[in-house]
């Protein structure tokens, strides 16, 4: 007997089986893509600059890669939990042939967290290898940053999956991107350390999550102490968690038991 | 076991048998919104029970109640003795569903359907694999096995949707509206196969709007009209209680009919006008036709013919007097 939340996580792990080709470009080609005009582009000159005595990390692909990684997961997270609900709930209304069976709501909801984990676990890990083989991540330690990276994502997946849930169309996750996830991508710290933003600015940033995720991936990736301790980096990831995977079972008994 | 051929219970719902459906004062609401307003009904182990309904009647809510995917707003209900509020998980893992909408993962292929179906059932690979030959086979989708849903036609993905909703074996099956949108072909198909489940003891319970298929198909049927159970019995007890045993069909040139009705009067029980025929309600229609002739009428066409569910929905409806 398998817990029916777990055979909905095996379940879109098989639709996944069929579609992953087509994700194989946003998520994967993207970072690699920055990684090389960022990192190998701009950092040359960020090097030369004498910026890498500002930066974790000593040069600025090595305090990339790991926020890019971090950012990526949250990316990541944020379409698996976004435009699969829609699809489920609306498009192809699969979450309601589920729901005929014993599977209920709630099991929907933590079934897509769980699987949405281990596609983080996955993706993470293939990402860091590749920056690995661009020498901008050093193994074995590089491959601990899949784990805040993957809580970094998942901080994002749980509240964003509720907030999809409680969306008649997509026009809502489109805004979501341009105004939430692209600013975060941006200003969390994954490119220049937050202190260079507006000083009214930086004490947002410590309230995102990402900021917060790209601070413990970073310091993970790099055996470098993160800006505050990393218990309050992991409790303040783990909080978003806990309070979206909560929002999202009821978000989508909401939603679909009516 | 109830006897397809004996007459149903009849008025009341008194089903001798534990029942595999109860319902008492079932009312389903959404906001102001009324769309089951206090239904009773009880449905027999193998029988096959048939809601008949204009659109917006309240059926597929009543459906979703049974299938225990929506609360009940108030009322008592039972679905194999259990009640879907505390022990939805368990009724559901007996159930087989056809939903009035397709709820295919039109991505993936028509086994794969049915595998990840299987598995919200937690039904092992191996019976799956072995139940999709089968099911497949049924439904006569063997030789598109390997394709994707999307490009499936209409009629094909409803009898995947029908073969899904048996992978569990179940022992209730809940259709609601299965042949809609199907080529004569394809209803006579799902029909003989519905027929087949019923001889194997499955209890259906049927929503349509095909009074041919309520015929076909349904031992005993209610009629709903604005959330509400207006008629209740077999088909051949509701076209007793409700219609004459025969039925005279008279068309008349369209300016013609109005005159023509007023001259009908008393010539039988009932004569309905419908915009594009007369109908006229009597035990002799052929007697009935004789007197049109008498009274000096000139129909374009004049149809004798047995009374059919069809009337009697007519009759408590008033649906196609409206449309
Ligand atoms: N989820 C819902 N939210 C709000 N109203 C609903 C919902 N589902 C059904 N209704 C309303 O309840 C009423 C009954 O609808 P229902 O779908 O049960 O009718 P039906 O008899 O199945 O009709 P049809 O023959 O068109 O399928 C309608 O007025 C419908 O708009
Ligand atoms: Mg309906």
């Amino acid at each position: 007997m398998v817990a029916p939340a777990l055979r909905v996580m095996e379940v879109h792990a098989r639709g996944y089986r069929r579609t992953w080709r087509s994700n194989v470009v946003t998520t994967f080609l993207n970072p690699v893509l920055f990684l090389l005009a960022m990192g190998m582009g701009l950092g040359t000159l960020v090097d030369r600059g004498g910026g890498p005595a500002a930066l974790a990390g000593g040069d600025y692909l090595a305090f990339l890669a790991p926020g890019l990684l971090a950012a990526t997961a949250m990316q990541t997270a944020a379409g698996d939990a976004s435009f699969p609900v829609m699809a489920g709930m609306k498009w192809m209304k699969t979450y309601h042939a589920a729901l005929a069976t014993p599977v209920s709501a709630r099991d929907l909801a933590h079934g897509l967290l769980a699987w949405t984990t281990v596609r983080l676990l996955m993706t993470t890990a293939v990402f860091t290898i590749v920056m690995a083989i661009f020498g901008a991540l050093s193994l074995p330690r590089g491959l601990l940053a899949i784990l805040p990276a993957t809580l970094t994502g998942m901080a994002f997946a749980a509240p964003i999956a509720a907030y999809a849930s409680g969306l008649e169309n997509d026009y809502g996750l489109s805004s979501m991107f341009r105004f939430v996830i692209v600013p975060l991508f941006l200003f969390s710290g994954t490119f220049f350390p937050i202190g260079q933003l507006p000083d009214w600015i930086e004490p947002l940033a410590y309230l995102t999550p990402s900021w917060h995720g790209v601070e413990l991936t970073r310091a993970t990736a790099l055996g470098t102490a993160p800006a505050w301790p990393a218990a309050v980096h992991v409790a303040y990831l783990v909080l978003w968690l806990a309070v979206g995977t909560v929002a999202v079972g009821r978000g989508f008994s909401r939603r679909l038991v009516r | 076991m109830s006897d397809p051929l004996a007459p149903g219970p009849g008025a009341g719902h008194l089903v001798a048998e534990p029942a595999v459906i109860e319902a008492r004062g079932l009312v389903k609401r959404f906001g102001d919104l009324t769309a089951v307003d206090g239904v009773d009904f009880a449905v027999a182990p193998g029988e096959a029970f048939g809601f008949l309904g204009p659109n917006g009647a309240g059926k597929s809510s009543t459906m979703r109640m049974i299938g225990a995917v929506s609360p009940v707003t108030a009322g008592h209900l039972r679905v194999l003795g259990r009640d879907p509020a505390t022990e939805g998980d368990v009724i559901r893992a007996r159930l087989g569903v056809v939903p009035q909408e397709d709820t295919l993962d039109t991505e993936l292929t028509v086994e794969e359907n049915l595998l990840i179906y299987g598995r919200y059932f937690d039904l092992p690979r191996a019976v799956i694999r072995e139940r999709t030959d089968e099911l497949l086979a049924f439904v006569q989708l063997t030789d598109r096995r390997r394709s994707r849903v999307e490009p499936l036609s209409g009629g094909m993905k409803r009898r995947l949707t029908i073969a899904r909703s048996l992978i569990n074996q179940p022992e209730l099956l809940l259709l609601d509206e299965p042949t809609t949108g199907l080529d004569p072909q394809a209803r006579h198909l799902v029909w003989d196969r519905l027929y087949r489940l019923k001889q194997r003891g499955v209890t259906l319970v049927v929503t349509t709007h095909y009074m041919d298929e309520a015929e076909q198909l349904c031992d005993r049927l209610v009629v709903m009209d604005q959330a509400r159970i207006v008629a209740e019995g077999s088909p051949r007890e509701l076209i007793a209680a409700h219609v004459s045993r025969e039925v005279l069909e008279l068309r008349f040139s369209p300016d013609e009919q109005q005159e023509a009705v007023a001259r009908l009067d008393g010539l039988a029980k009932r004569v309905e006008p419908l915009p594009d025929r007369v109908l006229v309600y009597t035990d002799d229609a052929d007697r009935a036709a004789a007197e049109v002739t008498e009274r000096g009428l000139l129909p374009t066409s004049v149809v004798v013919r047995r009374a059919t569910l069809e009337d009697v929905f007519l009759r408590l409806t008033g649906r196609s007097l409206v449309e």
